[in-house]
Formats: structure tokens, sequence, C-alpha cells
């Protein structure tokens, strides 16, 4: 009753190659979506919006990263100039009228566009140069969107979200801006699972394990980067949109600066590059834990404790955060997902050790 | 078209881009060696120029004996840095390694703030803050020294890279195995290029902290660094003389320019320009080796 393989047996090819082909897995997704999809009902609403909401949010745009950099191999340290792209652009679609579905749209292909030209890059390099490449464009984006008034509506300025609806529904108050978060998340997730497993996942795998040698079995590498930095922007430009109206509710140029980038980066290699749990995992992980240390270091402070002065206290975070790529990097290279997969292979064959999982 | 104001952008920039190949240096010397992007030779410059603060302001040092000392330090710290994060990471792909070293450029950024207080700070060198007026064209002495001092590094690394010791990190950085074969340490020749990476890191933490002051944004000079590493080539210490004065020559006269047209910040645009058209046209850079790769 306890092994969680007892039981299955796959006699075609489509069970076999279900999503979630052990029953304990689909029940656990299930579970997991129920309380996701219950948590304005037993969640306080400072919970809500200011942990689930964005965790929901980054995790989606993670998993856009991990799609580029864990599955196609392409690095990418300019992701967030991206997803300021889709921000932007759905704001200025929906100030002109356009209904917030088309302007998602909209933002997903502007930033897919102006994405790809970020793989023009990768054509011509990879590896290290590819992340000094899309890195600059970062710096290019960045400047674009502060000075050019039409864009970014003036230096230093704020643009605000209009009020929108989303499928008839008006993305007003907590539970409706969460519910949209939610939907958004599902929907890359299932996306991301399943481009694992067709013959364009496949196809990425191969350009990156070595794009010569895909080249030689008849995937064209060229076709296949750029189609992975088109998709990734896509999801990424769309993610964007969906944290400046879900979340934010305004944008500025600085919540997608260069540090953005990194941060999305450190939450793709703290989870497990091109794992889909990983990218949740791991944007939980890097929101998460300078929060909580620096609580409760400021406990400990109040407390009396230990002395901590104020200036020592702010910088926590940061060193919390470089330490924690630093430490998984060397002890953990396979993230969080490795960590998880370790013990959900334990509990598979529980109590039955020797049984080949 | 007024030409003073031409040269003075012209001198002043060549002399901060000679003050760029100062940082630049440091990652040059180790990815010539270990073959691994140094990505937090800013925070190391950062770092030396805290140290250099914290030995004259608060142990009373004289500014010339704390710069010696923070020599010391940061030689230490490079092969502490070697031996504790680098070694571990050989053989694992060079996304693992650029995240590593930018862990480490994020965790200096909050420790040296952190622990001596975020406002800017000063170093004097005792440098006359006079500009020395040639014609109609001011130059900043500061900058003249730095200029000075970072072409008398490179000619020195030049030098070293002909004795024994610079020899054996030739060979390394040629091929580690072949060097194992032939009795070099490659651990060592490795640590002692970190080392001398974090010896050039006091130099231009010292410039660059009496020019601007020591705060966190010292640790924003990686990406002009960047910059005239990839144009000069990563691999090349002539690329790092003339990708610097080429980076800063550009980075002084088109923000001069066109900066009052567009209002501000082309700087950066112009250091972005630079590398991105140089990983387009000419990934190895200028003088850089072109890498071959086989299946």
């Amino acid at each position: 009753m306890f092994y969680r393989q007892s039981g299955v047996h796959h006699t075609r090819y489509q069970t076999a190659r279900r999503l979630w082909p052990l029953p304990t897995d689909q029940r656990i997704v299930w579970l997991l979506l129920a309380l996701a999809v219950a948590a304005p009902f037993y969640m306080s609403d400072l919970y809500l919006t200011s942990y689930m909401l964005p965790w929901l949010i980054w995790s989606a745009a993670a998993l856009s990263l991990t799609l580029l950099m864990g599955i196609a191999g392409q690095l990418h340290f300019g992701f967030a100039a991206v997803m300021a792209i889709g921000a932007y652009t759905s704001i200025h679609l929906t100030r002109a009228g356009v209904p917030f579905e088309l302007a998602l749209i909209g933002a997903g292909l502007m930033s897919a566009v102006i994405g790809c030209i970020f793989g023009a890059a990768a054509l011509r390099v990879k590896g290290l140069y590819l992340v000094m490449a899309t890195l600059a464009m970062q710096y290019l984006v960045d400047w674009t969107i502060i000075n050019v008034p039409a864009i970014s509506g003036g230096a230093q300025a704020t643009l605000s979200t209009p009020s929108v609806s989303l499928l008839f529904v008006p993305l007003r108050g907590d539970t409706a801006l969460y519910y949209g978060a939610l939907l958004w998340a599902v929907i890359v997730t299932l996306l991301v699972l399943n481009i694992k497993r067709t013959s364009f996942g496949r196809a990425l795998v191969a350009v990156r394990d070595k794009d010569f040698a895909a080249a030689v079995i008849g995937v064209n590498p060229f076709k296949y980067k750029l189609l992975a930095f088109f998709t990734s922007s896509f999801l990424g430009g769309v993610s964007g949109a969906v944290l400046a109206f879900c979340y934010y509710q305004a944008v500025t140029p600085e919540q997608f600066g260069f540090n953005v980038s990194i941060q999305l980066v450190a939450m793709v290699l703290v989870g497990g590059l091109g794992s889909v749990i990983g990218a949740f995992l791991g944007a939980g992980f890097v929101l998460l834990v300078p929060i909580i240390l620096t609580n409760v270091v400021a406990y400990a402070a109040v407390a009396g404790w230990l002395t901590v002065s104020s200036n020592l206290l702010a910088h926590i975070p940061l060193m919390v955060y470089g330490g924690l790529i630093i430490g998984f990097i060397l002890f953990e290279p396979l993230g969080l997902a490795k960590i998880y997969d370790n013990i959900r292979k334990y509990f598979l064959v529980w109590p039955f050790r020797h049984t080949q999982s | 078209m007024d030409f003073s104001y031409f040269f003075e952008l012209l001198i002043n920039g060549a002399l901060t881009g000679l003050m760029y190949s100062l940082v630049a240096l440091g990652i040059v010397l180790i990815y010539k060696s270990a073959g691994v992007p140094n990505l937090a030779q800013g925070a190391m410059v950062m770092i030396s120029a805290y140290v250099i603060w914290m030995f004259t302001s608060m142990v009373g040092l004289p500014v010339y004996v704390s710069i010696a000392v923070a020599v010391v330090v940061m030689f230490l710290f490079g092969l502490l840095a070697e031996r504790l994060l680098l070694r571990k990471m050989v053989g694992q792909p060079i996304i693992m390694i650029v995240m590593l070293t930018l862990g480490l450029e994020i965790f200096l950024r909050g420790l040296g703030p952190g622990f001596l207080g975020a406002a800017p700070k000063q170093i004097s060198l005792g440098i006359d803050m006079m500009p020395i007026i040639v014609g109609d064209v001011f130059i900043n002495r500061e900058y003249l020294i730095g200029g000075a001092i970072a072409v008398t590094m490179i000619a020195l690394s030049l030098l070293f890279f002909r004795t024994r010791l610079g020899t054996k990190l030739r060979a390394v950085s040629d091929d580690h195995v072949s060097s194992w074969s032939v009795g070099i340490s490659v651990e060592r020749a490795i640590g002692i290029s970190w080392g001398i990476a974090g010896v050039s890191a006091v130099a231009a933490g010292a410039l660059w902290g009496s020019v601007q002051g020591v705060d966190w944004t010292l640790s924003m000079l990686l990406f002009p660094a960047v910059a005239v590493v990839i144009l000069g080539g990563l691999d090349s210490i002539y690329g790092v003389l003339v990708g610097g004065l080429i980076v800063g020559i550009l980075g002084s006269v088109i923000p001069g320019y066109v900066d009052p047209l567009v209002g501000g910040g082309t700087r950066d645009v112009v250091t972005s320009l630079i590398i991105l058209l140089t990983i387009i046209f000419r990934p190895h850079g200028m003088f850089g080796r072109e890498d071959i790769e086989r299946v």
C-alpha cells in the first residue's frame, strides 16, 4: 500500500507518456492546484498579495527563462528588459483602448520580436560572449525606455495601469488579481511541461547539447535558436505585463533593471536549470529567503541577542542573496529540483528500497 | 567646431580609459591563465578601496602604507577565492562559473558597505586637485597620474609574462593537462593569477576611490571594464591598453556632443554598443585568440 508504483503497468504508449504517469503524482498536482485555487479563502490579504501573487508571477517569468536557458541552452542576462518591453507595450495598448486579452498577446508579440533581436547575437556566439551581448542589450533597452518619453511618459515617470477586465471579470480587488496571476502561471506551467515532450522540445535539447551535432542530425540550429528566443520572450513579455497589471499596478523603468535580470537567472539556477518544479521552488527561495533572514536578524536585534547596525541590516539581503547563489553552485549545481527529486525518489519506493525506481 | 573642447574630451577620455584598463587588467590576467571570466573584479576593486580606507581612517596608517597592506590583503583574498570557490568549478559549464563570480560580486557588494558603512568615503592620495592647463585644454591631474600608473601596470604585466613564473602561467593558459605533465602546478599558477588580479584591483581601487569616493558604485566599473576586455580580446594584455583607450575616448567624446541633445546617460549606451558590435562582428576582440571549436 505504500509502494507508489504498485499496480502501475503501462500497456500503451499514451499512458506511459502522460505528464504524470503515477497516480501519486497526479494526486499531488490536483491537491496543489486545489490549494492554490482556494488560497483566497484561507489566506489573509497580506499573504495573498505580498507573497503568493508575486511568487506565482515570478515563477511564470522564471519558467519562461528556464525554457531558454535550461532547455535550449541559450544564456540570457537581459530577461528583465524583455519583461519591461511586455509591460510597457501592454500598458500603452490598454490605454489606447485595446481589450486586455489582446493587449497581453500584443505585449507578448512585441517582446518576442525584440527578443529575437537579442537572439541574433546567439546565432553568432555562445557561452560567455552571449552573456555579455544580452547584458549590453539590457542596458540599451533600459536606456531607450527611460529616454523616450513616448514610452516611459517622461524621465522618472510612473505609468499606472488603467482598470481592465480579463475574460469579462474586472481585474479589481485582491482576489481577482490573484486569480489572474494564477491563471497565467498554470498556462505557462502546462505549456513548458508539454514543450519538453514534443519534437520542438527535443530539437531544443539537441541544440543545447551541441549545436553542430544537432545540425548533423538534421535539426536546424539557426531556426531552433530563434524559435527558442521567440517563444521564451513571448512568455516573458506576457509575464512582465501580468506583473505590471496584477502586482505593481504601475510601471517604472527601475522595476526591470539589470539586478532583476540577475535575480531571474538566480531563480533559474537555484531551482535547477530546465526544471519546471525548479522554477517554482527557485522563485520562492530567491524571493523569500532574504526577507525571512533579514526578519530573523531584525527580530534578534530587537530582542537584544545581537547588535546589528541598521546599515548592516539593510545589506543583509544582498549578502544572503549572493551567498545563496555561491552556495548552490558549489554544493548543489542541479538546484532545488534535484533535492526534490532525491526526496521523491526515496519515497517513491519506500519502504522497499531494493526495488528499481 | 570647437577644437579645444574636442581635445579636452579626447585627452580626459583617453586617461579615463587607461584607468578602465586598470580594472580590466584583472579580468584579463585571470582569463589568460585560468580561462575563467572574473565578473567579480568590480567588487574586488570596491573591496580594495574599502580596505585602503579602513587602514587610513580607522587604523590611522599613512595612505601609502595602507595601500601596501591592501596589496597583501587582496593577494590573499585572490588566493582564497581560487582555493575555496573556483577550484571546485573545473569542468563545469560556463554559466555556472559566470554566475559564481556574479554571486561573489553581489556578496561583496553587500559585505563592504554593510560592515563599513554605505555613505561615500574619501581616500586622499595627496594629489593636487588643480587641473593642468595646456593651451586651452584642462587636464585632470588625478586622471593623468591614474593613466600613468595604468600604463606602468600594463607594462609590468607584459614584463611579468616573460619571467619564469609568467612563462608557467602562459603554459597553464595554453593547456592545463600538458602543464601538469611537465610538472607545473596548475592550481598554484591559477591561484597566483587570482592574487595578481587582486593586486591590480588595489591599484584601480586606490585611484578610482580617490577620484569618485569609496562606496558601492565603484563596483559599477565592471561594465566599462567588460567592454574594454571584450573589445581588446579576453586574453590579450595589449588589448587592454588599446581597448581601454578606445572605450575611454568614445565614452567621453560621443557623450560630450550627444548628451546635450538627448538628455544624458549616453556613456552607458556607447559602452553597450561597443560590447554588442564587437561581439557581432569580431567576437574574439581586436587582439584576442580565436577559439576553434571541435565537435
